[in-house]
């Protein structure tokens, strides 16, 4: 294997990662609205993404740091091309990194509740320009002979790459209510619970509309068939089993189904891809491949060794974090957001 | 004709500058947090230290306290620094495809080694306050100290690579990295490195200093002040005296590697006297190449350039065509090399200007300090006030002397500002994304501000968790 294509490879585990990780924690930023039914739920929910929510966005920037690394033509594609969706999803990212701080730090409900609509704006918003942004670079987008993109509104705004959108932000809420399934307690728990057993439903209808839109718009189904089937069947049987674990209160094995069937929809956009990393819509050959967008092999060789390094501390640090705060989270403690 | 030109050059918005406005705008807006985030996580971590091994509760108060804010300043921080990531690619695509392999991986590591660890343990440290063994606990926030430095460490090795390239080789039409060891042992960044972190020192000495100061004047919390202001008189004279020795160092290098910054920075037109004097005042005028009411130092341009007291610096004018012989394969003929003149001299001016009055504060303090008299003298706690600014305005005047006095580059000697940038972005776009980003930090900023002023008045004291206003009543919300 070619160090560019371990490279791609690492760059999805990382985009993995984040939703897998940031998914459960936008997904609670919704449930703050469509699930809590007061302040002090909020309250709640946002006590159990505190310790996290922050180093799971860096699962983000180091997918940002390694694309442009190992790829500097994608990166500079990608991020001049995609400039207004990615200038919003910054937006949001910045309302919802001081909401979390700021929610609490003055003693008045008016202010608790303005800082609570930047969280519930800012973890609704960024999933959904994501899977915009990634379902119309499975679709195509205008990139010329210069690897430079210069889309019109409807290469973003489209039905399929609307779909995209709305599909991974309904992943993210169901995610999301599992985890609180997961960290709360009491009545918040049960309502959760409740809640996914209906969201599951919608989530697998959207996924299905999705499969069969991707089937038309996209070419992933002619490149990769058997490999793309086995993805879609494994997706649903990861919200299927979701659904039935939530039912047996087995919550922990739940919250990884929903985690899993995020971390598999990723894979199946990022198998799509492959060995292409954004496709041109314009002509097949002006495609930017593993191949023709990556560094040298200088470059990928210093940060193979790099990343294979530390990513292990980063992973143990990580979950003994997740170890540490194990505690189920309720409003009879001392909550600190 | 001529006119007509002009008119329409103004009228016509170029993508290139509004690109340079908002970089300049965002990084300047990032930095005001940056360095208070870097210096006041080590001021909080010795707190806590010593709350931990002497056992006292007026340090873990501190610690809190300081945390406090430290935590306020940080999301601001945090937020800022992401748009930083984005603005490469978005704005500057060029640039990226052409140093990518170089420039990407230091950005790289730093979100995989820095910005993981800072942000992991802050989570532990704000959450784990009784969750966590004391000591566990305070490895913790060393551990995010950790974390900012070596945040600072890669992404000042970036930069450096900007200033002075090393470890690549033009390949396929583009820099592609040959060496890594050359560019993290680059001599930019080994004089760059210190100077940043001395500097983020003087800025948190001077925010506690200038925070005791005014609470000492109201006279609240005085034991708790009294004790936080001369730990602050410490770490300011530490501070001050380690930023001036940095900057002698960087000024020596700069001198071999970007002459022509220095030139601009000293307002030097034609080679000057051997000695050389260091201009403290001078009326420059860019048309005529000459300037008007110098003041000026004797021999200490000479000591700041090569620590002895001989010593001459090339002029602009030399260096232009030094740089024009060596460089017009790269731009082409007929280019500028000269910076901004007035803006890189002005601000290098800025810069050691508030160095030496930091340098004189702490000194006045301490032997206030030893006489008894320091928190009766209302005369320097009112300039202690006052002094919180100065930290923030040196840090920017350095960073736009290093940045503008670096133009027209954008990587010295290897690719140009005005050829850095995205081509397929209009320069409506980017005018919309800087006014949108200006927006949102003016809100940031008066609300942080607010914050902060409010913490302040509660002062050490205050209870440290708000009860929930609105306890669940289980029999009414029910499942
Ligand atoms: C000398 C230090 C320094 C400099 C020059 C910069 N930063 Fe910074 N940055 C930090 C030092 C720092 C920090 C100390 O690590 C921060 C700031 C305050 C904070 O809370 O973390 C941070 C935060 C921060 C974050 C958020 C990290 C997180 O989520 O935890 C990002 C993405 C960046 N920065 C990126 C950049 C980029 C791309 C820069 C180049 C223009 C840049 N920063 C300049
Ligand atoms: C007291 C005498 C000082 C001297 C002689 C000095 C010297 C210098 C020089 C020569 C540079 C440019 C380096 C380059 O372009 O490569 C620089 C940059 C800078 N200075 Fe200073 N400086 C002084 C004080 C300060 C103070 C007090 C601060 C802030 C607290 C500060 C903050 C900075 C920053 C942030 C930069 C930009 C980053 C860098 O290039 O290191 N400096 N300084
Ligand atoms: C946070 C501290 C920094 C400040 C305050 C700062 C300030 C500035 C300023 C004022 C400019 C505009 C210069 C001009 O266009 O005339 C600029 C440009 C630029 N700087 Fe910095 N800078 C900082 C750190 C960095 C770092 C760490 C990097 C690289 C990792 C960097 C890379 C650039 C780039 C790419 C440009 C735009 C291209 C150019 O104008 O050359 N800067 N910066």
């Amino acid at each position: 294997m070619e160090l560019s294509e371990l490279w791609f490879i690492l760059i999805a585990l990382v985009f993995i990662g984040f939703f897998f990780l940031e998914g459960f924690d936008f997904g609670v930023g919704m449930s703050t609205r469509l699930l809590a039914k007061n302040q002090t739920e909020r309250t709640v929910m946002v006590n159990t993404i505190g310790p996290f929510w922050d180093a799971n966005e860096v699962w983000l920037l180091t997918g940002g740091g390694a694309i442009f690394a190992a790829f500097p033509h994608w990166y500079a594609t990608m991020f001049s091309g995609y400039y207004l969706p990615l200038l919003a999803v910054l937006l949001c990212l910045i309302g919802r990194g001081v909401s979390f701080e700021f929610r609490r730090k003055v003693d008045d409900p008016k202010w608790t509740e303005i800082w609570d609509w930047v969280i519930f704006i800012s973890s609704l918003f960024p999933p959904f320009l994501l899977g915009v942004l990634f379902t119309s670079m499975l679709k195509g987008m205008p990139i010329g002979q210069d690897m430079n993109m210069t889309p019109g509104f409807f290469d973003f705004i489209n039905v399929y790459s609307l779909w995209g959108g709305v599909t991974v932000t309904l992943l993210c809420f169901l995610h999301g209510l599992h985890f609180l399934t997961l960290k709360t307690d009491g009545v918040l728990r049960q309502r959760a619970a409740v809640l996914a057993k209906k969201v599951v439903w919608t989530v697998l209808g959207a996924l299905v509309i999705f499969v069969g839109l991707s089937w038309l718009m996209t070419d992933i189904f002619e490149v990769r068939l058997v490999p793309e089937l086995i993805l879609v069947v494994l997706i649903v049987a990861a919200y299927g089993l979701s659904y039935m674990f939530n039912r047996q209160k087995r919550e922990g094995l739940a919250f990884s189904m929903t985690g899993l069937g995020l971390a598999f929809t990723v894979t199946a956009i990022f198998v799509g891809l492959f060995p292409r990393v954004m496709i041109s819509s314009i002509d097949t050959a002006f495609d930017l491949t593993v191949y023709n967008a990556a560094s040298g092999n200088y470059s990928l060789k210093i940060m193979t060794i790099v990343a294979l390094t530390i990513l292990p501390f980063v992973l143990g640090y990580t979950i003994w974090s997740y170890y540490v705060f194990r505690k189920r989270v309720t409003d009879k403690e001392h909550l600190t957001y | 004709m001529h006119y007509k030109n002009k008119l329409k050059g103004v009228l016509k918005v170029d993508p290139v500058l509004l690109a340079r406005i908002q970089f300049a705008a965002t990084t300047i807006f990032h930095f005001f947090f940056v360095p208070l985030s870097i210096g006041l996580v080590l001021m909080v971590a010795i707190m806590q230290t010593l709350y931990v091994v002497k056992k006292q509760e007026l340090y873990k108060k501190m610690a809190k306290f300081w945390g406090h804010l430290f935590l306020i300043n940080f999301a601001v921080g945090i937020v800022t620094g992401i748009i930083q990531e984005f603005q490469f690619g978005m704005n500057w695509s060029e640039y990226s495809r052409f140093v990518g392999g170089v420039f990407g991986a230091p950005l790289a590591i730093e979100a995989l080694l820095a910005f993981f660890m800072e942000s992991t343990f802050i989570g532990l440290w704000i959450f784990g306050w009784d969750r966590l063994s004391k000591k566990l606990h305070l490895a913790c926030i060393w551990l995010v100290t950790l974390g900012t430095t070596l945040s600072a460490l890669w992404i000042l090795s970036a930069n450096s690579f900007m200033q002075v390239p090393v470890g690549f080789a033009i390949k396929n039409g583009r820099a592609e990295m040959n060496d890594f060891l050359a560019l993290v042992t680059n001599g930019q960044l080994l004089v760059e490195f210190p100077h940043v972190i001395t500097g983020a020192i003087c800025t948190a000495a001077f925010f506690v200093a200038g925070i005791s100061a005014y609470n000492l004047l109201r006279k609240t919390s005085i034991a708790f002040y009294k004790k936080s202001l001369k730990m602050a008189l410490i770490f300011g004279l530490i501070g001050s005296i380690g930023v001036a020795l940095t900057g002698h160092t960087q000024a020596q290098y700069l001198v071999n590697t970007q002459p022509m910054k220095m030139a601009a920075a000293e307002g030097i037109w034609k080679d000057t006297p051997d000695p050389a004097p260091w201009s403290m005042f001078a009326w420059i005028d860019t048309e005529n190449h000459e300037n008007q009411f110098e003041v000026n130092i004797p021999y200490a341009l000479s000591f700041l350039s090569y620590s002895k007291f001989e010593g001459s610096l090339k002029g602009m004018e030399t260096l232009q065509q030094e740089y024009t012989e060596k460089y017009y394969t790269v731009v082409g003929e007929g280019t500028s090399y000269i910076p901004p003149v007035k803006t890189t001299y002005w601000s290098f001016r800025l810069m050691i200007g508030f160095g030496v009055a930091m340098m004189i504060l702490p000194i006045v303090g301490m032997f206030l300090w030893r006489k008894g008299r320091l928190e009766t003298s209302p005369i320097f706690m009112k300039w202690m006030i006052l002094a919180i600014a100065f930290p923030f305005l040196a840090n920017t005047a350095g960073w736009i002397m290093t940045e503008v006095g670096r133009q027209p580059w954008s990587v010295f000697g290897l690719i140009t500002t005005a050829d850095a940038v995205s081509p397929n972005v209009s320069a409506g776009m980017i005018l919309f994304s800087t006014i949108m980003y200006l927006l949102v930090f003016s809100i940031l900023l008066i609300v942080m501000v607010y914050l902060m002023v409010r913490e302040i008045k509660k002062g050490p004291d205050a209870k440290d968790a708000l009860a929930l206003k609105n306890p669940t009543d289980p029999f009414k919300v029910g499942a």
